[in-house]
């Protein structure tokens, strides 16, 4: 059935010919403390088999109940999502034969989502400046993580070639909340922005809205991604290819490029589309092709008879509302608005993660520029340098307003501030206590400073010379001698101030 | 629905649900699958739209339990039914045509 491999048409040039349509299926672990039908811990990383029970296990007898907290969690995402909650919806068998359940069947929902009909917004940055996507979203539904297996036999640790697997199942019965979108027309080249920017979007929503981790190189949020091309211009989708586990922004920008360029390929030969499911190769940054897609019925779906319906009443949804977090997007529409920033410099500050420390350096009262200043200067660059996430660098936005309080105190300056900040990440105390330590004051004692300027002038007498004559540009070089002079530990603005004096 | 169900339905099924069935049990069940499948379209035709379908033998919903950790089973115990363990893990023969 797999059509005679064509070449990849180029992506500039396949969008010349063919509109792309996606479709994202996103699933969010939730954060709850155990899983979604039993007490079991849902703890990341614990030894195999230690968070099982008869219930996720499947043994016969044992009977399901569902957590609270995880209905809670997903009807607070479908609200965040503009969605209308369901007033009545049931969980589903979903049928099928594969040891990762050994329940032989995933509980699921089926065609009554607890939430469905929403929509949220992305922007993203086109050649006419940065430009809004709608989503529309087709539903949001509970389901139960499956068990982890590990081939063993092959030589890749995949399917292929392994003699037998072994499974793990810690994982299964984890809450998971799938959502998934409407077909997203219309993006054109930008499509695999836009559906970067749609995961990260949904990345910072469930965050926000503290239900989930989702740390997509733990598993705890994964994407899949629909893909089909139709001739640009018209209106009837193509046959699309569902690439699954694609566990990373980045790859999910990749993964719709690639399909984009495949299918055009195949297009373009003459050939057809095969509707089947595609691995992501993170490595490679090529999909290839898994199985054939089985139809919705084969999985033959059916209600949940252990399970009893969930019908959350218009005042506990009311009351979850209540309890939504302010929309991203808005938060940082507002903050920039308030901070004075400009499209540019916010788009930094987001890009850096330092949107909450900023937000809490300027509530511990540094100005919105010393704010940035700090984090998206020295600080990210520590960041950077070390590949550490720079809200765990060591250094608190409080310690920040209080290094740039002693900057504004001109008792430092911007380069001894520098190395108050090395003092912090090597935990030597309180900024105070490091300038102290450090013996890091500024000299302010005018003695002291203008013995230095004398030094410098007579070092440098033609520079002198200049500054004579009226060209006070050329004083920065002998700032610059003072400033070596005094080991960095001068009043840059009161050195100046002295050398002009002395110079007029 | 109510037109019943072919051989092959009943075929695809068994297929679907890894159950082996002769010609013999395909010759006999195929009809009496249609005549619980009429009987089903009966009760749906007697059912109008303001009778929501049941799913439960009992009028409950919102049945939820609290996000609280209760133990479980150790890995010995959990273990102690499978045909084969390996590292702490159910192991089970390679699975073929499908992929994780």
């Amino acid at each position: 059935m797999t059509a005679t491999r064509t070449e990849l048409v180029p992506f500039d040039a396949a969008l010349e010919t063919y509109d792309p349509a996606m479709g994202l299926e996103v699933h969010v672990e939730l954060n709850t403390a155990s899983k979604m039908f039993c007490g079991c811990s849902t703890v990341f990383g614990a030894e195999p088999n230690t968070q099982v029970c008869p219930t996720c296990l499947g043994l016969p007898g044992a009977l399901p109940v569902v957590n609270g907290k995880a209905v809670e969690s997903a009807i607070r995402i479908g609200l965040a999502l503009n969605c209308s909650i369901a007033p009545w919806s049931r969980f589903a068998r979903k049928n099928y034969f594969y040891p990762d359940m050994p329940k032989n069947f995933q509980t699921s929902q089926y065609d009554e989502p607890i939430a469905y009909d929403g929509w949220t917004e992305v922007t993203v940055e086109t050649d006419e400046g940065p430009r809004v996507f709608r989503i529309d979203i087709e539903r949001a539904h509970m389901e139960e993580d499956t068990g982890k297996s590990l081939h063993v036999g092959g030589s890749t640790g995949r399917i292929h070639g392994a003699d037998h697997s072994l499974v793990d199942y810690n994982r299964a019965g984890i809450p998971l909340i799938e959502v998934v979108t409407k077909p997203i027309l219309g993006a054109g080249k930008y499509a695999p922005l836009v559906a970067r920017a749609y995961v990260a979007s949904l990345r910072e929503l469930v965050k926000a809205l503290d239900v989930s981790d989702a740390r997509m190189e733990q598993g705890s949020m994964r994407c899949d991604v629909n893909l089909s091309l139709a001739p640009s211009g018209s209106d009837v989708l193509g046959t699309r290819s569902e690439t699954k586990n694609v566990n990373s922004l980045r790859s999910v920008e990749r993964a719709v490029r690639y399909e984009v360029e495949r299918h055009a390929g195949i297009l373009d030969a003459g050939q057809k589309v095969v509707q089947e499911t595609r691995h992501w190769h993170e490595d490679t940054g090529v999909t290839t092709s898994g199985r054939e897609k089985s139809d919705a019925e084969d999985y033959r779906y059916f209600p949940e008879p252990d399970l009893v319906p969930v019908a959350p009443s218009d005042a506990w949804v009311e009351e979850l509302r209540a309890t939504l977090p302010e929309p991203p997007a808005e938060r940082r529409a507002r903050l920039q608005a308030e901070w004075g920033y400009s499209d540019l410099e916010m788009r930094d500050v987001v890009g850096a993660g330092a949107i909450d420390l900023i937000e809490a350096t300027i509530s511990a009262g540094a100005t919105p520029t010393a704010a940035r200043k700090w984090w998206l200067g020295d600080l990210a660059r520590r960041a950077n340098d070390t590949a550490t996430p720079i809200d765990e660098l060591g250094v608190t936005p409080t310690q920040v307003a209080e290094v740039q309080a002693l900057v504004d105190a001109k008792r430092i300056n911007d380069k001894l501030a520098r190395q108050v900040f090395d003092g912090l990440v090597a935990g030597e105390g309180t900024p105070e206590e490091i300038v102290a330590a450090r013996g890091l004051e500024v000299v302010s004692d005018d003695g002291a400073l203008a013995a230095a300027v004398d030094r410098a002038i007579e070092a440098n007498p033609d520079v002198a010379d200049k500054i004579r004559d009226g060209k006070v540009a050329a004083a920065g070089a002998l700032i610059g001698a003072v400033m070596k002079d005094m080991r960095g530990q001068a009043d840059a603005g009161r050195v100046r101030e002295l050398i002009i004096e002395k110079l007029s | 629905m109510s037109d019943g169900i072919s051989r092959a339905d009943v075929a695809h099924l068994a297929n679907l649900a890894r159950i082996d069935l002769s010609d013999a049990e395909l010759d006999r069940l195929t009809p009496e699958l249609t005549v619980i499948l009429e009987s089903v379209a009966q009760v749906a035709a007697i059912a109008s739209a303001d009778v929501p379908p049941t799913s439960h033998a009992v009028p409950l919903s919102n049945v939820f339990r609290e996000d609280v950790v209760t133990p479980g089973l150790t890995p010995e115990q959990a273990l102690a039914g499978a045909p084969a363990v390996e590292q702490q893990r159910f192991a089970v023969p390679r699975i073929l045509g499908e992929d994780a």
